[in-house]
């Protein structure tokens, strides 16, 4: 286990560092700075300002000294918001993501898992197309059709949840975010889980155990479920990192002060050190995600664990 | 040899296959229809996509425009066709690049094998575990937002999965008996690639294009939706369904139509390609 970590951790080394290297030489190589303004400086405030960022020093300093204080932890200050630091910022708009996140993975793993064993169980019932139907609509509407379309009817004839807004975090204001990102994982996840406990379902030892007498309950969660999960849980590491992904999207429909609104007006103002430290951010999480994957699966799996 | 990976004799051929896919003919007959109006579309529309009429802002769908019009008076059902032929031209393009990408590193990597074979996939596994979508963001943020940066942002994406696959087949491909007597014939490394191997693997690279090409309209809406995508006076799906969402209150039909449109195109060649994988997966048989 503890070598599983290890190796796994150290694996993740190359991954990072091309982030970082992309990162840095992408936003170095950009034409203009973070201090072109509508009204240029006076060249000698520009250089100050240059001298005070190190974005006089060569580049491979520039880098050597970026990964230096990455290795404590440190993203460094933000070039647009004056007085905050990139971690500070992060830490600011981390609680409403993870909060989105969160509650849309919990609801994606919930209904989508749910519904995919209903329909597995009821397989070629009406019940079962009309899953499979919605799951197939809902892998292909994109976030930013549905979360406008869910926006107009329930904020705006309806009138039963709020428009958009964080409204200082009253959960009205989370529903229909949560719900725009976790629909295309819910269907997803429904399609995974149907696909796999039906082939599950037709294996020997579900057999035996009927032939013992086990009750389907009993079946069902002891025998099947488990190894029927696995597709799901291998699914659920990228998704995680996906459903992090989609929220810049969801965050900028529905106004949420979160990372990936940092992120992307970070990008358009060449806030370069925001910008790294979000990446390195969802890298690492990234990292960590299907670091946990490989764990849960090999407490699901008694094959990989062994080997 | 060609399809020689698939044409193991079933009873029925995959074009029989995919034309008793109710769900592929259905979504065949919506993609022609819709590639049939974006091309025919400013001729059967009585107004530019790009003609601005100041009498008729935001009005809604009505005879004299069929789906209404924008914030500028344009005409919605002209924009959406002048989208449909971006968006499915961008889509189709892009894929291209991002097939040629995959197959070249592919076979290249799993015809050549070993250390090779070893590090050009270590590098695909990197890739895949970065947040692409968000380097796709800072160089279109960054560099200003041109067509080709698109194109190249998309087909850096793509291709990773076609890579895998192809290495897949070609590891498969490269020690059958065909490939053997062609070596024996003697065969350069080259010649075996263009003339042997990538003929082979064609079949199944097709599939995987099909899927792809929604994949990367979704992207391509998904940046112009951010307002990074493509620009004024062009138009994309995605730009017009982010327009849409400014006009939420007031014009409604302006993010339905258009949202609904894509919806429809996604929904439509996901149909298509799912019913040519089922069509060519020989375990259904």
């Amino acid at each position: 286990m503890f070598r599983l970590i290890c190796g796994r951790l150290l694996g993740a080394i190359p991954t990072l560092m091309a982030i970082v290297l992309l990162g840095f030489v992408l936003m170095r190589l950009a034409p203009g700075g973070p201090f072109d303004a509508e009204r240029a400086l006076p060249p000698e405030v520009e250089a100050q300002l240059r001298a005070q960022y190190d974005l006089d020093a060569p580049l491979h300093e520039q880098l050597a000294r970026y990964l230096a204080d990455l290795a404590r932890f440190d993203l460094g200050p933000s070039f647009k918001y004056k007085d905050f630091t990139v971690a500070e910022l992060i830490r600011d708009g981390a609680g409403v993501s993870a909060a989105l996140g969160g509650a849309a993975l919990v609801l994606a793993a919930a209904l989508g898992l749910t519904l995919g064993c209903a329909a597995a169980l009821k397989r070629g019932s009406r019940f079962d197309a009309a899953v499979m139907t919605l799951a197939v609509s809902g892998q292909v509407i994109p976030t930013f059709v549905m979360g406008p379309i869910l926006a107009l009817v329930f904020g705006l004839w309806l009138r039963w949840l709020p428009l958009a807004g964080w409204g200082g975090g009253r959960p009205a204001f989370l529903i229909l975010p949560v719900i725009t990102l976790a629909l295309p994982y819910v269907a997803a996840i429904a399609r995974l889980m149907r696909a796999s406990l039906i082939e599950t379902m037709n294996e020997s030892y579900i057999r035996t155990a009927r032939a013992k007498g086990a009750s389907p309950a009993r079946i069902l969660l002891c025998h099947a479920l488990p190894p029927a999960l696995l597709p799901v849980v291998s699914y659920l590491g990228p998704a995680a990192a996906g459903l992090l992904t989609g929220s810049v999207v969801v965050e900028t429909i529905f106004g949420l002060p979160g990372i990936g609104r940092y992120f992307v007006q970070g990008a358009i103002n060449r806030d370069y050190t925001l910008v790294l430290g979000v990446v390195m951010l969802y890298g690492g999480l990234i990292v960590v995600f299907n670091l946990a994957t490989d764990l849960i699966y090999g407490w699901l799996d008694p094959r990989v664990r062994r080997s | 040899m060609s399809g020689a990976a698939f044409s193991a004799t079933g009873r029925i051929g995959w074009r029989q296959r995919l034309r008793r896919h109710r769900g592929a003919r259905a979504g065949g007959a919506v993609l022609l229809l819709m590639a049939a109006l974006a091309i025919l579309g400013p001729l059967l529309s009585p107004h530019g996509a790009d003609v601005v009429n100041w009498d008729a802002i935001e009005q809604a769908p009505s005879g004299a425009y069929l789906f209404g019009t924008d914030s500028v008076g344009r005409d919605l059902f002209s924009r959406l066709m002048l989208a449909t032929g971006i968006s499915l031209a961008l889509g189709l393009l892009a894929t291209v690049v991002s097939v040629v990408i995959g197959i070249g590193w592919g076979a290249v990597a799993g015809l050549a094998g070993g250390r090779v074979d070893a590090l050009m996939m270590r590098i695909v596994d990197v890739l895949y575990a970065m947040p692409f979508l968000f380097f796709v963001i800072v160089l279109m943020a960054v560099f200003g937002r041109s067509l080709w940066l698109i194109f190249i942002g998309v087909g850096a994406v793509e291709w990773l999965t076609l890579a895998r696959i192809v290495r897949g087949q070609t590891l498969l491909l490269k020690n059958q008996p065909f490939a053997e007597a062609a070596r024996a014939c003697g065969a350069g490394p080259l010649r075996l690639l263009t003339r042997h191997i990538v003929p082979n693997l064609l079949g199944l690279v097709a599939v995987y294009a099909t899927l792809t090409v929604p994949q990367v309209i979704l992207v391509e809406s998904f940046l112009s939706f951010l307002g990074l995508g493509v620009q004024e006076p062009l138009t994309s799906l995605g730009v017009l369904v982010k327009e849409g969402v400014e006009t939420l209150e007031t014009a409604p039909w302006l993010i339905l139509i258009p949202s609904l449109w894509l919806a429809a195109l996604l929904l439509a060649l996901n149909l298509v390609g799912d019913a040519l994988r089922d069509a060519f997966d020989p375990k259904d048989r």
